[in-house]
């Protein structure tokens, strides 16, 4: 008896797997990533920007979420280009270049257009659930 | 005990204090990052905490499980290569991610911050675990207590959630921000789940060693739970990413799922004088005490947890302090109490009486209370920054803060209490293994 109910639930585990694979993105407005978007998240990764960084909340919270800086009132991309390329007291300067800044702000820009990180009030219902609007 | 097995032991505890040491460090960072920036920014000292803490965990149930497994489910002569080939190359490999941690190299993803090559001496290891623990097994003992189903259920649900964790690799994942996140965080999660098997399997194996009462390993009510935590490891991990723009099913999903672990906290509410009554009469046994403690800290998570997945609550709760708060909540207070009870059950601190006893009952009270604080400052940081930033909606982030700095350098201070209790439990369990 648990013998089979084991079984049915790994089997539950890989059909919910492949469904979530091919069909949790249903509105891909970001795009696929193009070379520099993609050399962007390489250098995102590899300096470790997430230990104090959030996208869509998740990371760490030394620093502020980014998800939605580009496209944030009074910042945008110059904004971007200057709080990386200089650092401040807390953040440190990692020294890159022209075209490592560039492609991480190509990056942000990029993350940016898949989605708000911030649930407005409004899209709260009757059951506590939300329903976003792609 | 075999000399592997020992070093293993005695490396799974070092971990805890490489924890231990860069947590407080990482928190002073936090809170004064003028002094630290230079030579030891958050953004090295938060990997080195992390991944030793996550290791510390798998390294710890993975011990306590070969040193049980003996007894319980082989009776034919050991596959022991397979497990020296694990414990020596699980060692060198989480050495070698600490060494690309001293020199700045990352891979840069939540928790596994390592480069992603590494994920592969590490895949090897587990393959090798799984060989000395599977392999061995002839006819297996009827009825299978649940003991063991909880423990394979974790070992194998960790190398799918891992590979699973590494799929990012290959380009297609990465073709959509929202697919790479959804898939990376059902892997992150669901892992989650499968260590908690494997601890909360041999937290059941040292309550019927010691009580003696195997029936705990075949009642109804227990395999209930057992399943619902399974459907649970399967299906709930959407909670993370409410926020996430992915199909809405994937949210409710995990909401509903989420929802049935209110069975178990009322479950756990309703026994709960029961236990303060076992909890006085166990206060003479080191091991027994570490696993009731990790109780009291599942009915507190729990109650946090059901909380933060309920979306309309999320919206608050999500990128901030209580995630960490919840994140730590459970892998001190419910991981490393039952580890530390499991090893301390496998050391037999109890036949010790005197400085050991002394130290060890020092370290778990000032633990317990500093964790306590800990705790509870972290939820309120994260309380203060999600009204600041939810209702108040202010938009600089400095301003935000402000406030909410202050509070966690009181949990900054308490973490100093925390790494000082458990600090002397793993000292005095260090002396211990010394002297067999
Ligand atoms: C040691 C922690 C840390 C690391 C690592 C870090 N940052 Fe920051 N960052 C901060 C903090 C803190 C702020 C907020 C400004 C301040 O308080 O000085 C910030 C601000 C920013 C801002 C401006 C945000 C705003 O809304 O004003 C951008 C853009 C940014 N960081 C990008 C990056 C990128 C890209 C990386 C990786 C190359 C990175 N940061 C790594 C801590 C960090
Ligand atoms: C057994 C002991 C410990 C374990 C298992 C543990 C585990 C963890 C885990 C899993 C995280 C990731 C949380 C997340 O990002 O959501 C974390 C983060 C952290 N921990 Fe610990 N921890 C321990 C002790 C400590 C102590 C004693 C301190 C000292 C105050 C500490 C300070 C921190 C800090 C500052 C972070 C980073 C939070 C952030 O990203 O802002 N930890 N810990």
């Amino acid at each position: 008896m648990i013998v089979r109910i084991w079984i049915g639930f790994v089997i539950v585990f890989f059909a919910y797997s492949l469904l979530i694979y091919f069909q949790a993105d249903d509105g891909n407005l970001e795009g696929k990533p193009d070379a520099v978007v993609l050399d962007g998240w390489h250098t995102w990764q590899s300096k470790n920007c997430q230990a104090c960084h959030q996208l869509y909340g998740l990371g760490g919270y030394m620093g502020p979420d980014l998800t939605n800086i580009a496209s944030a009132p009074g910042k945008g991309q110059v904004y971007m280009d200057v709080f990386i390329r200089k650092g401040t007291a807390k953040m440190p300067d990692f020294h890159l270049n022209d075209s490592e800044i560039s492609h991480l702000v190509r990056f942000l820009v990029w993350v940016d257009k898949s989605g708000k990180s911030r649930v407005p009030g409004g899209a709260v219902n009757w059951s506590g659930s939300y329903s976003l609007d792609h | 005990m075999s000399p592997f097995l020992k070093l293993y032991f005695r490396f799974a505890l070092l971990l805890l204090l490489v924890t231990l040491v860069f947590g407080v460090l990482a928190a002073w960072a936090f809170v004064m990052p003028e002094l630290f920036s230079r030579y030891f920014p958050f953004y090295q000292l938060r990997p080195f905490h992390v991944s030793a803490a996550i290791f510390w965990i798998i390294t710890g149930a993975s011990a306590g499980i070969l040193y049980y497994k003996r007894e319980v489910l082989s009776h034919h002569p050991l596959k022991t290569k397979y497990k020296q080939v694990f414990i020596i190359l699980w060692i060198l490999s989480i050495l070698a991610i600490f060494f690309c941690y001293s020199f700045r190299i990352f891979g840069g993803r939540e928790y596994w911050e390592f480069p992603s090559v590494l994920s592969i001496p590490l895949l090897i290891c587990w393959l090798a675990f799984m060989a000395s623990y599977f392999l061995p097994v002839r006819s297996p003992i009827h009825p299978i207590p649940q003991y063991v189903w909880m423990w394979s259920t974790g070992i194998f649900f960790f190398l799918l959630t891992f590979i699973e964790q590494n799929l990012w690799n290959i380009p297609w994942f990465r073709e959509s921000y929202v697919r790479e996140l959804t898939i990376q965080w059902k892997a992150n999660g669901a892992m989650v789940g499968a260590w908690n098997q494997m601890i909360y399997g041999t937290s059941l194996y040292i309550m019927v060693k010691i009580s003696g009462d195997e029936s705990m390993a075949h009642s109804r009510k227990s395999y209930m739970f057992y399943f619902i935590g399974f459907a649970n490891l399967m299906l709930n991990w959407g909670h993370h990413i409410y926020n996430v723009p992915s199909a809405g099913w994937v949210r409710n999903v995990s909401y509903i799922v989420s929802m049935t672990e209110w069975v178990v906290f009322i479950s756990i509410m309703r026994d709960f004088r029961k236990r303060v009554d076992e909890y006085k009469k166990a206060l003479n046994f080191v091991s027994y005490r570490f696993v009731v403690a990790s109780e009291f800290w599942v009915m507190a998570n729990l109650l946090l947890a059901l909380l933060m997945s309920i979306p309309a609550v999320n919206r608050y709760t999500h990128g901030t302090h209580i995630t960490v708060a919840h994140a730590m909540g459970t892998t001190i207070g419910i991981n490393t109490m039952i580890l530390l009870g499991s090893l301390g059950y496998i050391l037999n601190v109890d036949k010790y009486t005197g400085g050991v006893r002394n130290l060890i009952n020092k370290g778990y009270n000032i633990g317990q209370y500093s964790l306590v604080v800990f705790w509870v400052a972290l939820i309120v940081a994260g309380l203060l920054k999600g009204y600041r930033t939810a209702v108040l909606d202010i938009p600089d982030f400095q301003t935000i803060m402000q406030p909410v700095n202050s509070i966690l350098t009181v949990a900054a201070v308490a973490g100093i209490g925390v790494a000082i209790g458990f600090g002397l439990i793993v000292f005095s369990y260090f002396k211990v293994l010394n002297d067999r």
